[in-house]
């Protein structure tokens, strides 16, 4: 690995030059607040790309060209979205409940920077290295479930309701499939720490090493982790055409844009989240002993290689979005009571026996 | 058993008629040149609008400014709106009093373009023109007399 692209110099060295300079403790605090406003920004970024990445891929999709008016080829259409949400009356109905429909919007957005917290970007660009890494995030991730569900009962609106109970019962029902498909590459690894997992795949990334039950892991978390994202073919907690915007119907201004940011820094959570355990994370693409191949590869650095990951998965699921018809409630529980589970608990057992002879790279 | 082979049966279809809904959309994608999306006020210069586009209803002319329209209102009865108005008037041909047309009325702000009187005209003399910009800053300009100034029957058309 080219010491050149490792973060932790960088990191290490803001670490030296504050301690020299303040008391440890105030070391914590500031370097928390530098880490909170590094994520703000990358929210941020991260939700203006997305949005007009979105609309453009959608409309190719469709044989249609997108935004087109504002800036070369509509690119600063995102912008004058985010102008037109800041700048709109926040209405409340009047018979909500205050306090909780003012609160859905941050527990959102709470479970979004907690998940992303523990994302390995790039070789020492991780907020937390939590040696139980995967288990914080897959619990962290679903805890966005309870800003939907108070959204929805908050509202005071039926539409609201209704979509905020099929959203908690699709969370709940598909979180059983994304936390099994990952543990079938964690039966691989011996670790739920999510830099031992990536430095794991430096010789391989576990799609290739771990045969075909990996693939089907990773087939089978595409879909879970779609449906966990409440994006189509699993919307039906927004779906338009029955229940004109599901739990956010009430929402309007800023605290709509909470909702919407959140629905584009959960796609990229997930996505980081499958990128990171099975297409390894910031590790460049390794072939077993090609030495040359290898140092090539090395040569570009981590930050890309995951955010190139990243951003094909993004694309799958956006492929996924403007391909496949909605889903109605009970065919969303059948795919996971019926398919879903029972091949995953299968493949998990298959897994362990692939493990268990050494028959993985 | 059977249930068992079914199972993976539907599991191997439902995968299959994925795939091939991916490959239309992933066939989209790849193709920008395959875009419909017109970009209209810049391309007005060069948009060309499909043979089938129905804009208005037009009294087809020749260069010697004939027209096929004998006035005989088939047009008119035709049409669902009201649309259309003829107005006939009594010419003479060889010292016999013959009806021919006078005004051809087109009333474009209440037609729907449904271009019933097209296949409606016995002798083939309206068209639905393909254009498209109708907008006016007067209502009265919407009603249009068809016909143009001087024009009479073509020769031979009954």
């Amino acid at each position: 690995m080219n010491a050149l692209y490792d973060f932790s110099y960088l990191t290490g060295s803001i670490h030296e030059w504050l301690s020299e300079r303040v008391s440890p403790h105030a070391v914590t605090i500031v370097e928390m607040i530098l880490v909170g406003i590094s994520f703000m920004l990358l929210f941020a970024i991260l939700g203006i790309v997305l949005v007009y990445a979105e609309r453009k891929v959608s409309a190719f999709f469709q044989q249609r060209l997108g935004p087109m008016r504002v800036g070369k080829w509509g690119t600063a259409q995102t912008i004058a979205d985010v102008i037109k949400l800041l700048l709109k009356e926040p209405l409340m109905n009047k018979e909500a409940d205050k306090f909780l429909f003012n609160l859905a919007p941050f527990v959102i957005m709470i479970a979004a920077f907690m998940a992303i917290a523990a994302l390995p970007f790039a070789k020492g660009l991780q907020a937390l290295d939590f040696d139980i890494g995967i288990l914080y995030v897959a619990a962290v991730s679903s805890l966005g479930v309870i800003g939907i569900l108070l959204a929805g009962w908050s509202s005071n609106n039926k539409y609201s309701l209704i979509g905020a109970m099929r959203s908690g019962a699709q969370i709940l029902s598909y979180e059983l499939s994304v936390a099994l498909s990952l543990l079938t590459i964690v039966v691989l690894t011996g670790s739920l720490q999510l830099s031992v997992i990536v430095e794991s795949q430096a010789d391989g990334w576990w799609i290739f090493k771990g045969h075909i039950p990996a693939f089907i892991a990773f087939i089978i978390f595409l879909i879970a982790s779609t449906a966990e994202t409440n994006r189509g073919p699993f919307d039906i907690a927004e779906a338009e055409s029955e229940l004109t915007a599901g739990f956010h119907t009430e929402y309007s201004g800023l605290k709509f844009a909470f909702f919407f940011l959140a629905e584009f820094a959960n796609m990229f959570i997930v996505s980081a989240i499958g990128a990171t355990v099975f297409l390894g994370g910031w590790m460049p693409l390794h072939i077993g002993s090609w030495e040359g191949f290898n140092a090539v590869m090395d040569f570009i650095p981590p930050i890309f290689w995951f955010f190139g990951k990243v951003s094909f998965l993004i694309f799958m699921m956006m492929w996924f979005r403007w391909t496949f018809p909605r889903l109605r409630i009970d065919q969303l529980l059948t795919l996971e009571w019926k398919y879903l589970l029972p091949i995953n608990l299968v493949n998990i057992v298959v897994m362990a026996f692939l493990g268990l002879m050494g028959w993985h790279f | 058993m059977k249930s068992i082979i079914n199972y993976f049966k539907e599991i191997y279809f439902g995968l299959k008629s994925l795939v091939t809904g991916m490959r239309v959309t992933g066939h989209y994608i790849t193709h920008p040149k395959e875009i419909i999306t017109q970009q209209y006020p810049e391309n007005r210069d060069t948009l060309k609008m499909f043979e089938r586009f129905r804009g208005e209803v037009v009294l087809l002319h020749n260069e010697n400014n004939e027209h096929r329209c004998t006035g005989c209102s088939a047009c008119e009865i035709a049409c669902p709106n009201g649309t259309i108005e003829i107005i006939n008037k009594k010419v003479d041909i060889d010292g016999r009093k013959v009806k021919a047309l006078d005004t051809f009325v087109y009333h474009l702000q209440m037609c729907t373009m449904c271009g019933l009187c097209i296949p409606a005209c016995p002798t083939d003399a309206i068209k639905m023109a393909n254009t498209f910009e109708h907008a006016v800053f007067d209502r009265s300009k919407l009603t249009k007399v068809l016909n143009k100034p001087g024009s009479k029957l073509m020769d031979g058309v009954k």
